[in-house]
């Protein structure tokens, strides 16, 4: 366990050393970025001056890991604002909008995996597997974009952008965090029921189960007291795998619905070229991602007393 | 050895083709995927337009006769521009999917019979990789070196070949237990040798399915860039562009957005079923996996 914890903190050091190493490696800096057709010079010297670009890569790094474990992330190179502050604002919309998500997507998938199973290769199941296909092959953006034509624009249900600011309160998204919660509970619910579908049909074939059929045990005490517990076990490192997705495909989705989040935030600094900002967020994603998946790991480990002993390395 | 070994390869191929085929959802997938490549080769030839002829008394017409899926919101013919709107895509994709599945199988496959502390360290350059948003990656590269074919297919052979290399790390960890690998040891072959007779006929077929995902996964990454405006530039007919312009006429026009999001998602779809149906003929776990 010790060690679990201990690979994820070198995977996120690493990944702070590739994103330095990366943002370092490509042509230009936020000087050159920000100053544009004025960047040589003196101007630019006392620029990189100001922002601290003249000492050596190695120096800026330990520099700004120190300041990144302690939560400040430096300053923004083109509006020199703080970056924690911006990006704290961002990072709240996104957890609200996946949050929300997994709300909506766990349990569905739970109950939608789980009747599938149970009606296996009946019209029921057949239904459910296509929707599903649909769901997860089908862009994000496409899906957004139907669900935007039908329900706001031709139905005029639910609002399809969202004007609220980043730092509005969370009361202020609704309604209009209704459509790109359902476009990710959407993908999320259709890889996280497949999973499902097959371990239950797995366990429900396993001998124990068999015995307690013989044995006459009522069908849903089969179903919830013997096969789930086990059945479920499985889907713990899916539903970690299917937020480390929500991370990539919620940049899509802020992107069409104009929700202030992290991801809208790392286009635009992107395309503006502001790296510290691309390395805060890159930084904060990256961290998500393992401790998501190290969350995961450990549930299981905890759930699953057969794991609790298996010194098996991965 | 080529000489005889190629026809066999060929014939297998063509078996396990007929195997997907011979089951519905795999016959619907490989015929939308042979439908979409035979369309984005023979496109220009059969379109009954000029794709960047713009006019500004055809504007955002209805479907009719003479323009099928009627017209953008340039006067351009949409049918036209659907048609030839998957070339940029398909030719991208198609060559940077067999290096991905190349190189991070070739590297996954060596890393996985060497194990032992490279292997340790490589792991975690791998998941450090993986731990990074597709579009931060995708992005960053993007941004400086812009979005030509000549940029794309190396940056999405790159980062679409990094979780090759764990599906093949752990197939090779499937294989080289099994006799014939101590035997070929035994007989005295070298590390390249086992890895290119023993290993790579045996985790083959993984990587088959695997490249058939990755392909999708690449065709994904591809539009949505397109999308958000960093990937195809006008006026290159592209779906994800397309359907992006559409966005801002969708109340009065919705048919310039229709066409394009059924092409786009009829060949991904078809891409999936594909790789389910390869899945199933070859006989390999396909696990569930994140876009990564």
């Amino acid at each position: 366990m010790l060690r679990r914890l201990l690979l994820g903190l070198v995977t996120v050091v690493l990944v702070s050393v590739i994103i330095f190493a990366g943002v370092e490696a490509l042509p230009g800096d936020s000087c050159t970025a920000y100053l544009g057709r004025d960047a040589f010079g003196q101007r630019l010297a006392n620029c990189r001056v100001e922002l601290g670009l003249d000492r050596s890569a190695v120096a800026r790094y330990l520099n700004w890991a120190a300041g990144a474990m302690q939560g400040d992330f430096g300053v923004a190179a083109n509006a020199g604002k703080n970056i924690a502050a911006v990006v704290g604002d961002r990072l709240k919309n996104t957890l609200l909008l996946a949050f929300c998500a997994f709300l909506v997507g766990v349990p569905t998938a739970l109950l939608l995996g789980v009747v599938s199973a149970l009606r296996r290769d009946k019209p029921l199941d057949l239904l459910i597997s296509t929707i599903s296909i649909f769901a997860m092959t089908i862009p994000e953006f496409v899906s957004a974009t139907l669900l935007i034509l039908v329900f706001s624009i031709w139905l005029g249900w639910v609002p399809g952008i969202v004007m609220a600011s980043a730092g509005s309160p969370a009361s202020a998204f609704f309604p209009e965090i209704i459509l790109p919660v359902v476009v990710l509970a959407m993908v999320m619910t259709a890889h996280i029921s497949r999973t499902v579908r097959s371990s239950v049909i797995e366990v429900m074939e396993g001998d124990y189960v068999q015995m307690a059929v013989l044995k006459g045990v009522p069908y849903w005490r089969i179903v919830f007291r013997h096969a789930l517990p086990n059945a479920l076990l499985p889907t713990i490192n899916v539903v970690a795998l299917t937020i480390a997705w929500l991370l990539g495909g919620v940049v899509v989705i802020e992107k069409v619905f104009n929700y202030p989040g992290l991801g809208r935030l790392m286009i635009d600094a992107i395309s503006e070229r502001d790296l510290p900002v691309v390395q805060a967020i890159a930084l904060i994603l990256a961290s998500v991602y393992v401790g998501v998946n190290l969350a995961a790991d450990l549930l299981t480990m905890a759930l699953n007393p057969r794991l609790r002993t298996l010194r098996s390395r991965r | 050895m080529i000489h005889y070994r190629r026809p066999g390869a060929l014939a297998r191929l063509a078996s396990v083709l007929r195997d997907v085929a011979s089951r519905p959802s795999g016959a619907v997938g490989l015929a939308l995927v042979f439908l979409h490549v035979a369309v984005a080769l023979a496109s220009p030839w059969i379109v009954p337009f000029d794709f960047k002829a713009v006019s500004a008394s055809k504007m955002l017409l209805e479907p009719d006769w003479l323009h099928w899926f009627g017209t953008d919101h340039l006067g351009r013919d949409q049918f036209t521009r659907t048609l030839l709107g998957g070339r940029q895509a398909l030719l991208v994709t198609a060559i940077a999917t067999p290096l991905a599945v190349g190189w991070g199988g070739l590297l996954g496959v060596l890393m996985g019979l060497i194990g032992g502390r490279i292997d340790d360290v490589l792991m975690r350059v791998v998941d450090a990789f993986l731990s990074l948003p597709w579009i931060l990656k995708m992005l960053l590269i993007i941004v400086t070196f812009g979005a030509g074919v000549g940029v794309m297919i190396p940056t999405l052979a790159f980062f679409y070949g990094i979780p090759v290399i764990r599906i093949a790390r752990a197939a090779t960890h499937g294989v080289v237990a099994r006799d014939f690998v101590s035997a070929a040891r035994a007989r005295g072959h070298g590390r390249l040798s086992i890895a290119r007779r023993e290993i790579l006929p045996n985790v083959l077929d993984a990587l088959l399915v695997e490249g058939a995902m990755r392909w999708s996964w690449m065709l994904l990454a591809f539009s949505s860039l397109s999308f958000l405006g960093f990937g195809v530039s006008p006026p290159t007919p592209d779906w994800g562009l397309m359907i992006a312009d559409s966005r801002s006429f969708m109340s009065i026009a919705p048919w310039t957005g229709l066409a394009p999001v059924i092409a786009l998602s009829s060949l991904i779809i078809g891409i999936n079923l594909t790789a389910d149906g390869l899945a199933k003929a070859l006989g390999v776990d396909r696990a569930q996996k994140a876009p990564v």
